[in-house]
């Protein structure tokens, strides 16, 4: 247990399965602090992965993939919000059906354009890209610094989504459409606006977050690839306490014991527990780590709130 | 000298404004002009038309006729925005702040460019600060609104305008929610504005308040100005009389034969009511005149059981009562007719059938554990004809009945059980004139049948013409019963203005 809690490669791994939950949880995060819950999550994700995929497999640089991912993820956040903003529809059941229909969007496209294929096309990933000195330095530097590029870039988009809440008057619009949104609408800004626009972004990096899979981790895209992520973002969010810095922390706890899990059960104990115990093990954590985390954590008061202009 | 003689810059001034909902005409051809560095205070009972008043003005409602102009250009009609930059700062009686933001982000929010890289922090905070110094409007920029008592939030309402640069501010019943201390010092605020040239309206219903720190005093009585006139030119007892109506109403309605004390509260407190003594007599209906907010909830909860006295004694029929529960209550004969029949007093997406047994389902209507729903649909017949409730059937559901309808089916399901003591509170709030006689003779008949009635309301008229036996509430505390007639409009008002209590201030 020690030795793996030592090894770079482990934390490395940590990084690795943070990323993708960094970024979807941010969009998570970004939607809820607007207002607005995102329950197209799971589903954005694999649009985005398969869009981000498709573009690469299809002949964009990876760059280019990952922006086609975002796209694909605003346009299924701008179908949400326009349901959920201005017509004040049920988020839960639209966030569900968004989730459907988009993970069945990407399904059906990828059975439309390669009809014939039996084991899924690759193409080539991200690769590691050691930051000049920083990647040298001892068991830190291979943990940290050597990385794809879409790591460092979560953890960029992280601290961005921070700086952008709480330190611009836009990030202060943000919270403040999902705390009392009359409150903002008096001074003369639009509610609708405000959600629809944090929606579409949130559900870009949901997408993007998806598209780590296929163009970081893996090299293909498959179905059920995703498997439950949106959802653990979901969680995180409410861990975190709509804070980005500790949705991260929580990002970074996850993946941890997911890391984990995979180590141990190469260790001897392996042979003896059945491997679905190890599985179960984040899952079994995050639920203790939610309980302790969340008691005191304020949800955003006008949160899953629709706004009509002029009611009180 | 009075401002308006003086000459000083007029910045407001509104012409004709006439609001009309549906058939209630809320603002009658409105006028009044408001100087630089004046205050003025807008005086009315509720529903005398000063809030919706102060919302044309700002731009949350459409006037149908009149204008106003503001430091002599004309502000569109219907805009917030427009009057915000016209200079015109509005503290609503209900803060619009974000509870987990803190202090300087709701004065700061919507002041800067959406776009802007950064929230010019520094600036802000430095003005903000100097603004609270300026004013007298001591708060920590830096503090949650969530940490922040009521006080304290209104003045961060106030700074909010003052960020803005108002030169006007409006404030709807700004000490309604304050304590005498902190309203001591949001009159301090109002007089370090007026001296640097900012205007004042503030909407009241206290008359010394008006009194203490106004300059001039425009008093509204059914959407109409009744009077306008220089605070130093008038006096409590004037304004009383304006603001509730020099007319007489006579009362109407045969006196009650008194019985035997029903209920009897004896020195108890509970939630906001001091001290409080009173006695409700079978075959009487007893009147509590007040202007709303001062206790008559707590009264009629504590009546009805959802709220237990700490202090004092409750009798029943003489009997002292222990557990007091809404379930004691009724098995004590107390019938409710609720404030708020849309959220107390029905369930809007149940049958009028289901709600007429709302409060008896479990013993009268249920056979063997099952409810027995023929015998409910009988007894909903039954309540439709004996009350003249219009509706489509038993089985309509509620929400579609007008407010009339609705309250006398509440009524029928009360009346049905020949309450002994009946609490009434706002019976006719918000309905039309036959509905209004229909309930008032359904209670004087309750009377006249026995019951001890209480009567909740803010109309005074509505309390004259209808009791025996007269209280005033104010501010928790109960006045000494007045036999019926004993006192004229304009002394009730002065009790309800909280006159003539032993402490008052």
């Amino acid at each position: 247990m020690i030795e793996i809690l030592i090894s770079a490669s482990f934390w490395a791994a940590v990084l690795r399965i943070a990323s993708p939950l960094i970024f979807a949880t941010m969009g998570e995060l970004i939607c809820e602090r607007a207002g607005v819950l995102n329950l197209g999550i799971e589903g954005i994700m694999v649009i985005g992965a398969f869009a981000g995929w498709m573009a690469v497999y299809l002949g964009l640089p990876l760059w280019g993939g990952v922006a086609v991912a975002f796209g694909a993820g605003a346009l299924f956040g701008l179908l949400h919000g326009v349901l959920v903003v201005p017509f004040g529809l049920s988020q839960h059941v639209v966030g569900l059906g968004v989730t459907l229909l988009a993970t069945a969007t990407a399904y059906f496209a990828y059975r439309l354009a390669l009809p014939q294929v039996t084991s899924p096309p690759k193409i080539v990933p991200f690769q590691v890209w050691e930051v000049p000195v920083l990647s040298k330095i001892p068991l830190l530097g291979p943990a940290l610094f050597a990385q794809t590029p879409l790591t460092y870039a979560a953890f960029a988009c992280a601290g961005l989504v921070a700086f952008v809440l709480y330190r611009t008057p836009l990030g202060l619009a943000l919270r403040a459409a999902g705390e009392n949104p009359a409150a903002l609408e008096a001074q003369g800004v639009s509610v609708t606006g405000v959600r629809i626009g944090a929606v579409m972004v949130g559900s870009g990096l949901m997408a993007v977050g998806g598209s780590f899979l296929t163009l970081s981790a893996f090299s293909s895209f498959f179905f059920e690839m995703v498997n439950g992520r949106g959802w653990i973002c979901i969680a995180l969010v409410v861990f975190g306490a709509w804070r980005p810095g500790k949705a991260v922390l929580g990002a970074l706890l996850f993946a941890g014991f997911d890391a984990l899990q995979i180590r141990l059960q190469q260790t001897p104990m392996g042979a003896v527990v059945p491997y679905q115990l190890f599985l179960m093990l984040p899952y079994v954590f995050s639920i203790l780590a939610l309980v302790v985390m969340s008691r005191r954590a304020q949800v955003p008061a006008a949160l899953m709130v629709p706004y009509t202009k002029g009611e009180r | 000298m009075s401002l308006a003689q003086s000459g000083a810059e007029i910045v407001l001034r509104l012409d004709q404004i006439t609001k009309r909902f549906g058939r209630l005409v809320a603002n009658d051809a409105i006028s009044l002009t408001l100087h630089r560095g004046e205050v003025l205070a807008l005086l009315g009972e509720n529903g005398a038309g000063k809030t919706t008043l102060m919302n044309i003005l700002f731009g949350h409602y459409l006037a149908d006729e009149g204008s106003v102009t503001a430091f002599g250009q004309p502000l569109p009609a219907g805009q917030p925005k427009a009057a915000l930059a016209a200079g015109i700062g509005m503290v609503h009686q209900h803060f619009t702040l974000a509870d987990q933001l803190t202090v300087l982000e709701n004065i700061t929010l919507g002041t800067e460019s959406l776009w802007s890289l950064g929230r010019g922090r520094a600036a802000a905070l430095a003005k903000v600060q100097g603004l609270s110094r300026d004013f007298g409007l001591a708060v920590d920029p830096l503090a949650r609104i969530a940490d922040l008592s009521v006080g304290e939030r209104q003045r961060v309402e106030i700074l909010k305008a003052l960020y803005r640069d108002a030169r006007i501010l409006i404030l709807d019943e700004p000490t309604a929610v304050l304590t005498p201390q902190e309203a001591e010092a949001l009159f301090q605020t109002l007089r370090l504005a007026t001296a640097r040239g900012l205007s004042v309206i503030f909407i009241s219903h206290k008359l010394h308040e008006v009194m203490g720190h106004s300059d001039t005093c425009v008093v509204l009585r059914h959407g109409r100005v009744v009077g306008q006139v220089a605070t130093r030119d008038t006096d409590r007892r004037a304004l009383a009389a304006l603001m509730v109506g020099a007319e007489m109403t006579e009362a109407t309605v045969a006196p009650g034969v008194p019985g035997p004390v029903r209920l009897s509260l004896t020195g108890v407190r509970a939630g906001p009511l001091r001290d409080l003594t009173l006695e409700l007599r079978a075959g009487t209906i007893t009147g509590l005149a007040g202007v709303s907010g001062n206790g008559q909830a707590a009264l009629a909860d504590l009546i009805g059981g959802a709220l237990g006295p700490e202090a004092g004694e409750m009798r029943v029929d003489g009997a002292p009562v222990s557990r007091w529960t809404p379930r004691a209550a009724l098995a004590a004969g107390v019938g409710r007719i609720p404030e708020d029949r849309h959220k107390t007093g029905t369930v809007a997406d149940f049958t009028l059938a289901e709600n007429a047994v709302l409060e008896t389902y479990a013993q009268r209507f249920s056979k063997l554990g099952f409810i027995d729903w023929a015998a409910v649909r009988s007894h909903a017949m039954g309540l439709i004809a004996g009350y003249d409730v219009r509706c489509p059937g038993p089985e309509a559901r509620i929400r579609l009945l007008s407010g009339g309808n609705m309250q006398k089916l509440i009524l029928g399901r009360v009346m049905e059980e020949t309450p002994g003591i009946l609490i009434a509170n706002q019976p006719v709030r918000g309905l039309d004139v036959g509905a209004i006689a229909y309930v008032h003779g359904r209670l004087v008949a309750a009377r006249d049948a026995g019951a001890a009635v209480l009567l909740i309301s803010e109309d005074l008229d509505e309390v004259m013409g209808l009791s025996d036996v007269i209280h005033v509430i104010s501010e928790g505390r109960l006045s000494p019963a007045f036999a019926r007639g004993a006192l004229s409009q304009g002394e009730l008002g002065l009790w309800m203005a909280g006159q003539g209590f032993e402490d008052a201030a």
